[in-house]
């Protein structure tokens, strides 16, 4: 459920870190809580975004939750799909409704992230 | 009391079942230092007939069987009979805001239409369920050009409406919104475009003007949004006079449009309750305060409406909501709806050229201060007298006469603000353009 | 003595925009008594529009036709109980649309001559008396037109004061449990938010109050009784701990209908109040509008009130418009005039002895319904309610049943839900709020059907999650209509 080459937030946001390029996106459990997606807001390419800031926000019918940045960096691309299909977040969070694509300014911060077993048991713990 | 549905045995078995002895104990648990320890210092309750008595010397106080000659944002049209029946209906007089949709679709369906008429007048994609009035549309659609722009200076025209320029700056001033105003053409009455385009910048927002404006000439739209438009803002049309809307071109180069429909079936009331609406196009739909009406289906696939986007609300989003609205005018905007159907297509389109006709009729009997082109309301200087003398010549006839402007332009206090619509008889204006000439000195006479 | 809604025969009816034809009229103009003008000469060529695309076109009798059939698809307050916490769905008194219409009163400009309107400004006058004698406050404005308008209004009062003061200061406090127009309305004045919570017992943390309140903070705003039902006891020293520190005390007036001629705010420490008159003064609320937000205030904010103030010189009232430390206005003109004629009409249909026995009515029947419905729902806070009460859905959660399904299924009950999912700090919240104009018969049907929906739960929880049966619509798609939003009809 949770790949393993992803780090992972305490606010359930994840990132896949390739070389000094971040993708960001939420999580299976995130988009659970949330309900049906019906809009997303992301940020414009050239964005700096800050670890633990919002960088956006995802809304359901009655909700709207921030998503908080991972990492620190500008945005190179927020992903396209998600302005006419808001619902993609729901059907692949992890695949092809990531949201963002960073620009890595400080790497080495994705190492207080959390790993894949250590967020399974924080949700678990969570319920 | 008439209106406490319960008989002394049924408050004694309630009481009963909820351990007290008396009503009082209910209230035991508050502090002492908290309870009122004395009754209210008010009358005690009264009968129907003693109500109905009470607000009939009051409308003896009033003005009763004056014709008027004011407007200023505030219009004397016909309220046809149907109005009052579909609002009088208990099950939309004495029903809620539509959040449970399964038993609201009479609102909700009625909200539809609403916008979509809204729409089909103003040339806008969207319309909101309406805002508390037209004069607090004015910030409202400023704030939202401000959120869509991310520029915070706004320029407003001279010529918009005072009292809603002055609402304006009470919402601006804590929002490091800096306002700013431009002129009007001396002669014309019309928008000083060189002076709008002398104050714009890169930092401003929302441009917004009035048409017709205070004066009640029809400005150009067109030209105006040029202007904003090259620098980056927005422009904001605002109507005062909803029946302009049946002969006017829409305003198609604006962004936003922002509007009172009093004009609608809305009685003047003393100031209010009237309904305001905000239509945008669909770039801007996020940015939009207020009620918005869907159309969906239900789970058995039938068309129904509910309430949508709420997530740009107060109750979702709080701090960060497009307005911390949450009322809209439903029941007026409801008067409205039913006015525009009873009009209809060709209706507000007669009902707009009669004022037009009646208006110039009577212009055409003084001379209008300006020369711009206007609908039903024109500027007029008094000759000999002032305003005010002229106007207390007129209560004697029973004619309340247009609206002195000294007190909101110092250099038009020689002028008054006259309206007429379709409700203006021929033989009141005859007489009101009378008293408006200058008396004819004795030695002419001779 | 459980009744369940039953069907009756109710047409189905189109968009008036699908009834038109071309042609059909519902209006007669009289004839011109003046020559005609022409438009294209009198307004410029470029400036008249043509036809109204798509504008209906329907004749007298399909207008009543659609209006009214429409109209039954509604529910309202002459049906039924509306259970609805903190919105106060109380009887709307007929007569108060009566005496709204009076014809001098609902045709008087508001720019007619200070001379002949009178009558009106009395009616105001009268109103400002009675709602500061009410609410132990010093001066009214009834310039808001609704309530979260009067917040901005005394927030913005607030803010003046301070700046006066020497500093407006930068955050305002507010309860976690709070309606929210409360933030909205705190951004919109230039203040940053900062939240404060319940503490178990579901009202005011004084503790943490008491470290929250700097120098930075300009005020709180609560609601007393809180949106739980709940009286804030140490009410009295929330207001010393604020006014120690320069801060004020804001109340949002949602709930008076538990204190009308029992406690004032006035006594208790509030410097300034805003009032629904469509909730505790029985204005109707007609779908969702129109509303009154007057705002009372301690003399020490009167200076600041929206401009014009009404001014009595003898026996002539007259709009005093020299006020120079005035906030501006906050909307044209003086106020929802017709708003106010129906408030005040209640209040003398009242008068004072009446005034608190609705009061004491309103509380009774909360109070009566925590206890026929604590058996069955869970009661996340022991506190004694007021004129509200707040149960949660965690016994129904367990079965995978949530409170806004039973709110659906409630429906199939002949009742309105009640406010479902607030205030946020209870877990699916089920608030509500009777009303004093509920008798014991209307009460018990509603509790015999909450009571029957519990045991539906135990027995069938999904049957109770496809509710409600008995509508003319079923749940309706609420996603694809925020997805893909259709916001006004087009031909096809």
């Amino acid at each position: 459920m949770y790949p393993e080459n992803f780090r992972y937030t305490k606010e359930h946001e994840w990132v896949r870190v390739e070389g000094d390029t971040g993708t960001v996106g939420i999580t299976f459990h995130a988009q659970e809580e949330l309900g049906d997606i019906v809009y997303v807001d992301l940020p414009k390419p050239g964005t700096h975004l800050e670890q633990g800031k919002s960088l956006g926000s995802v809304e359901s019918v009655k909700a709207v939750s921030d998503v908080y940045s991972p990492v620190s960096g500008e945005v190179v691309e927020a992903n396209p799909a998600l302005a006419e299909a808001p619902e993609k977040l729901n059907e692949d969070p992890h695949g092809a409704a990531w949201l963002v694509k960073v620009k890595l300014a400080n790497p080495a911060e994705v190492q207080n992230l959390m790993t894949a077993a250590a967020y399974q048991s924080y949700i678990g713990a969570e319920k | 009391m008439r209106y406490l549905p319960k008989s002394e045995s049924e408050r004694r078995q309630m009481l009963d079942a909820c351990g007290v002895a008396s009503p009082e104990e209910l209230f035991a648990h508050l502090p002492e230092a908290v309870r009122l320890d004395r009754p209210l210092a008010l009358d005690p309750g009264i009968s129907e007939y003693e109500i109905v008595d009470y607000f009939r010397q009051r409308a003896a106080e009033n003005a009763n069987g004056y014709a008027s000659f004011l407007g200023a944002g505030i219009y004397n049209h016909y309220r046809p009979v149907l109005v009052d029946t579909v609002v009088s209906r208990g099950e939309f007089l004495t029903s809620y805001t539509p959040y449970q949709a399964e038993i609201a679709q009479g609102t909700l369906t009625t909200i539809f239409e609403f916008q979509t008429m809204i729409c089909q007048l103003t040339g806008m994609d969207v319309a909101n369920a309406s805002m508390y009035d037209g004069s607090t549309a004015v910030p409202e659609a400023a704030m939202m050009a401000v959120r869509a722009t991310g520029k915070g200076r706004v320029l407003i025209a001279k010529s918009v409406h005072p009292e809603y320029r002055e609402v304006l700056r009470t919402y601006a001033k804590h929002q490091g919104m800096p306002v700013e105003e431009f002129g009007y053409v001396a002669e014309a009455g019309t928008l000083d475009l060189e002076d709008l385009e002398s104050k714009m910048d890169d930092l401003t927002g929302a441009v917004i003007i009035q048409s017709p404006n205070f004066f009640g000439i029809v400005e150009q739209v067109k030209a105006a949004a040029a202007i904003a438009h090259k620098r980056g803002a927005l422009l904001v049309l605002l109507f005062t006079e909803a029946v302009s809307l049946g002969l006017l071109e829409p305003p198609a180069d604006a962004d936003i449009v922002a509007g009172e429909l009093q004009s609608f079936a809305i009685s003047p009331s003393y100031g209010g309750p009237y309904a305001g609406i905000i239509a945008t196009k669909d770039k801007f739909i996020r940015q939009m305060p207020g009620r918005l009406v869907g159309q969906t289906t239900d789970s058995r696939g039938n068309r129904a409406f509910c309430l949508t986007l709420s997530t740009r609300e107060q109750h979702i989003r709080r701090e960060k909501a497009t307005s911390n609205i949450c009322t809209n005018q439903a029941l007026i905007a409801l008067m409205a709806t039913v006015y525009m159907s009873v009009y209809g297509k060709q209706g507000l389109r007669e009902l707009a050229e009669q004022n037009l006709s009646k208006a110039h009729y009577l212009a055409g009997k003084l001379a209008p201060r300006f020369s711009g082109k206007f609908f039903n309301e024109f500027v007029v200087k008094a000759e000999g007298k002032s305003p005010d003398e002229i106007n207390k010549a007129l209560l004697k006839k029973k004619i309340i006469g247009g609206l002195p402007l000294g007190r909101f332009y110092p250099e038009l206090a020689d002028c008054m603000l006259v309206c007429a619509t379709e409700m203006s008889r021929r033989a009141e204006m005859d007489t009101f353009a009378e008293s408006l000439k200058p008396a004819v000195p004795a030695e002419v006479l001779a | 003595m459980i009744q369940k809604v039953r069907s009756h025969l109710s047409p189905n009816e189109e968009l008036l925009f699908e009834r038109s034809s071309p042609g059909k009229k519902a209006y007669q103009l009289p004839e011109l008594d003046v020559p005609a003008v022409d438009a294209a000469e009198a307004l410029g060529a470029g400036n008249v529009r043509g036809e109204i695309e798509g504008f209906p076109e329907v004749s007298e009798v399909e207008a009543i036709r659609h209006f009214t059939r429409l109209s039954t698809w509604n529910y309202a307050i002459d049906y039924g109980m509306y259970p609805l916490g903190s919105c106060t769905m109380k009887y709307n008194p007929r007569i108060n649309e009566l005496v709204a219409r009076t014809e001098a009163l609902a045709w008087a400009h508001p720019y007619q001559p200070e001379a002949l309107s009178q009558g009106c400004m009395k009616v105001m006058e009268r109103l400002e008396a009675a709602l500061a004698e009410i609410t132990g406050m010093d001066a009214v404005t009834l310039q808001p037109a609704a309530g979260a308008h009067g917040e901005l209004t005394g927030i913005l009062l607030i803010r003046a004061l301070l700046e006066k003061r020497g500093n407006p200061r930068k955050k305002i406090l507010i309860p976690d449990s709070a309606h929210g127009t409360n933030p909205a309305t705190a951004a919109i004045a230039g203040y940053a938010v900062e939240n404060i919570k319940s503490s178990e017992t579901g009202v005011l943390d004084v503790g943490a109050l008491e470290h929250l309140v700097t120098s930075d903070v300009a005020a709180l705003m609560v609601t007393n009784p809180n949106t739980l039902g709940v009286f804030e006891n140490n009410i009295i020293h929330v207001a010393e701990i604020l006014h120690k520190k320069g801060a004020m005390l804001y109340m949002d007036g949602a709930n008076m209908n538990a204190l009308v001629g029992i406690a004032r705010p006035g006594d208790f420490g509030v410097d300034v109040l805003h009032l629904n008159l469509h909730k505790t003064f029985s204005t109707p609320h007609g779908g969702g509008g129109p509303g009154a937000g007057p705002v009372c205030v301690k003399k020490v904010l009167e200076p600041f009130l929206p401009a014009p103030r009404l001014k009595r010189s003898g026996q002539k009232l007259s709009w005093n418009y020299n006020r120079k430390n005035s906030i501006g206005r906050v909307k044209a003109f003086y106020g929802n005039f017709g708003v106010l004629v129906r408030a005040l009409a209640y209040i003398l249909a009242h008068g004072g002895p009446g005034l608190r026995n609705a009061t004491m009515d309103a509380v009774l029947n909360a109070v009566y319904i925590r206890k026929q419905l604590e058996p069955y729902f869970d009661l996340p806070y022991q506190s004694p309610n007021m004129h509200e009460v707040v149960f949660s859905d965690d016994r129904q959660a367990k079965l995978g049943v949530r409170t806004g399904d039973i709110a659906k299924r409630l429906i199939d009950y002949g009742f309105h839900p009640y406010t479902v999912s607030f205030p946020l700090i209870v877990h699916g919240a089920l608030m509500i709020e009777p009303t004093e104009t509920e008798g014991k018969r209307e009460i018990d049907l509603f509790c015999d059907a909450m009571i029957s929906i519990a045991k539906e739960v135990e027995a069938d929880p999904q049957m109770v999650k496809n509710a409600p049966y008995g509508t003319r619509t079923s749940r309706v798609d609420e996603v694809t209509a925020a997805r893909k939003p259709v916001l006004r009809w087009k031909p096809a």
